[in-house]
């Protein structure tokens, strides 16, 4: 557990609570990554721009941040290109035939107590543990 | 226009607290799924942190009869876990574990190259 960081996740933890409070608060709305961003796309026609403007702030926060800090947050990603494609044809599909991700389900799901949510959340999570823990016993890596 | 205006900033502030957890790095993310390696329980606070003030700020924002900029609250109705929402959780969380091990993996080949 070395490279555990508890006060800057939980800062940032609370930075992504408030977004989502705002986001309900101001407009109605779920605050979920997969979801929103997949309406930028597919949503009606009324519906796009404030799904499009969300994407935007999302994606220019960490750029702001390299901006103003003078330095890139770190960024480790494998460079296995057919991996990442089937891994992200997974999490696209996986998110949008279970309705959310971690932010959805994660997120604004559990702290309304949805049953739904609980499910996935532990669903997702326990895959996920599962698939790392498999691919390690069984390929050594 | 309201509306769009804090849907850029919603956006901004979940950013920030994604680059500030360093959940940008996909690295920092799946280092949480390494349960039984050297796991890395940091999603689990920044999870933790945005439930609190998710849970407290939504019932206060239901204290009012709609939103600022919307005519009603959207949240979702149905409650029915069904094998649809069962099924894509597990494909979500493949992909994401998926993702994860390929780097050791390659370090592994080498090295065993480099022992030839």
């Amino acid at each position: 557990m070395e490279n555990f960081t508890p006060i800057s996740a939980s800062i940032g933890g609370v930075l992504i609570g408030l977004s989502a409070v705002l986001l309900m608060a101001l407009n109605g709305r779920i605050a979920g990554i997969s979801g929103v961003f997949s309406g930028s796309v597919f949503a009606e026609r009324g519906d796009k721009l404030w799904r499009t403007l969300f994407v935007v702030g999302l994606i220019a926060a960490p750029a702001l941040w390299a901006l103003t800090r003078g330095a890139q947050p770190p960024f480790e990603i494998t460079q296995n290109w057919p991996l990442i494609i089937a891994g992200g044809l997974l999490v696209g599909f996986g998110t949008r035939l279970g309705s959310g991700c971690t932010s959805g389900h994660g997120v604004c799901g559990l702290s309304r107590l949805s049953p739904r949510s609980m499910a996935s959340v532990a669903l997702f999570m326990g895959a996920g543990m599962a698939t790392v823990a498999i691919a390690k016993s069984v390929l050594g890596a | 226009m309201g509306r769009n205006i804090a849907a850029l900033l919603a956006g901004l502030v979940f950013g920030l607290g994604l680059t500030i957890s360093e959940m940008v790095n996909p690295a920092k993310v799946l280092a949480f799924l390494d349960l039984f390696g050297n796991w890395d329980p940091s999603l689990a606070f920044v999870m933790g942190g945005a439930l609190i003030v998710t849970a407290i700020g939504y019932r206060l924002a239901w204290t009012r009869p709609k939103p600022v900029f919307a005519e009603r609250f959207q949240v979702p109705g149905n409650r029915q876990v069904d094998t649809k929402l069962a099924l894509g959780a597990i494909l979500f969380g493949i992909g994401w574990g998926g993702l994860s091990k390929e780097p050791a993996l390659r370090r592994r080949i080498l090295e065993l190259r480099l022992r030839k």
